[in-house]
């Protein structure tokens, strides 16, 4: 059974000055969840880290692409997916085809990433991360740190 | 969203003085202030950091680059004012243990947790 959720999906250009704005969005959107202003500040860095590095990987390749951030918001939960690649993510999907996060196969996202990656390791509960025509990254923040029952369909890849 | 950063040179240690938020965006900005006063021999350099209110791994990059850039031209930078969330980063990444980071002085003392 799929749990019901709120979804809010906010696109912005790859731009630097766009981080800060989607930041302020994810932390208003964790506040209306009642997460502790410790978890919001976690949430803001992990996702900012995410953001900054689809950014410069956009910068990089010189394209002109959008960044999308898209925020489940559950009971229990927020669920937040940061893809680089432009088109806008079916968010189901698109959490189906992610993977577990493997050290050594995102060997390349970590030197890009640097100490990011491991931020969001760090400050989230939960990451994912999934390589395709872009790298989307997918992470989840339980309210009270609880992660009771973690019903997540077994990724089979 | 903005960055400030102010310089003051007192008993010969540079003071820089970062105010506002630190990412992506203004962290270029900083890099940049930071190097406006070039690195000399035996330096001294204090960073105040109790009105940045927001920072992630692109400050922590900053500060590491100018760290290194100092301590090879054999001088020193401490970071001061460190808020419990800033402290808890530098913490996280280890980055505690090979910078000289100060924690914000009203943490320090005078007032204790009973306060709250």
């Amino acid at each position: 059974m799929m749990q019901p959720y709120d979804y809010v999906e906010i696109r912005v250009p790859a731009k630097a000055q766009y981080v800060g704005v989607a930041r302020l969005t994810i932390s208003g959107l964790a506040s209306r969840l009642g997460f502790t202003y410790d978890d919001i500040e976690d949430m803001k860095i992990a996702s900012s880290e995410a953001i900054t590095n689809a950014v410069q990987h956009a910068y990089k390749d010189d394209e002109e692409g959008e960044v999308v951030v898209g925020c489940a918001l559950y009971e229990d939960r927020m669920e937040i997916m940061v893809a680089d690649h432009g088109q806008s993510f079916d968010f189901e999907e698109t959490k189906k085809s992610v993977g577990p996060y493997h050290d050594h196969e995102e060997g390349m996202f970590l030197r890009e990433g640097g100490l990011g990656l491991y931020l969001i390791e760090t400050l989230m509960d939960e990451i994912k991360i999934h390589h395709d025509e872009g790298v989307t990254v997918f992470m989840t923040k339980y309210l009270g740190g609880e992660q009771v029952e973690k019903d997540v369909e077994t990724v089979s890849s | 969203m903005n960055l400030q950063v102010d310089l003051h040179e007192e008993n010969s240690v540079q003071h820089f003085k970062v105010v506002g938020e630190i990412d992506a965006f203004t962290a270029p900005v900083l890099r940049e202030k930071l190097s406006e006063h070039p690195v000399k021999e035996g330096m001294k350099a204090e960073i105040d950091l109790s009105d940045v209110e927001y920072m992630d791994s692109t400050g922590l990059g900053v500060f590491v680059g100018y760290f290194k850039q100092v301590k090879e031209s054999g001088g020193q930078v401490k970071i001061t004012g460190l808020s419990p969330r800033l402290k808890r980063l530098f913490d996280i990444t280890g980055l505690d243990e090979v910078m000289d980071i100060e924690a914000h002085k009203e943490d320090k003392g005078g007032f204790n947790d009973a306060t709250v």
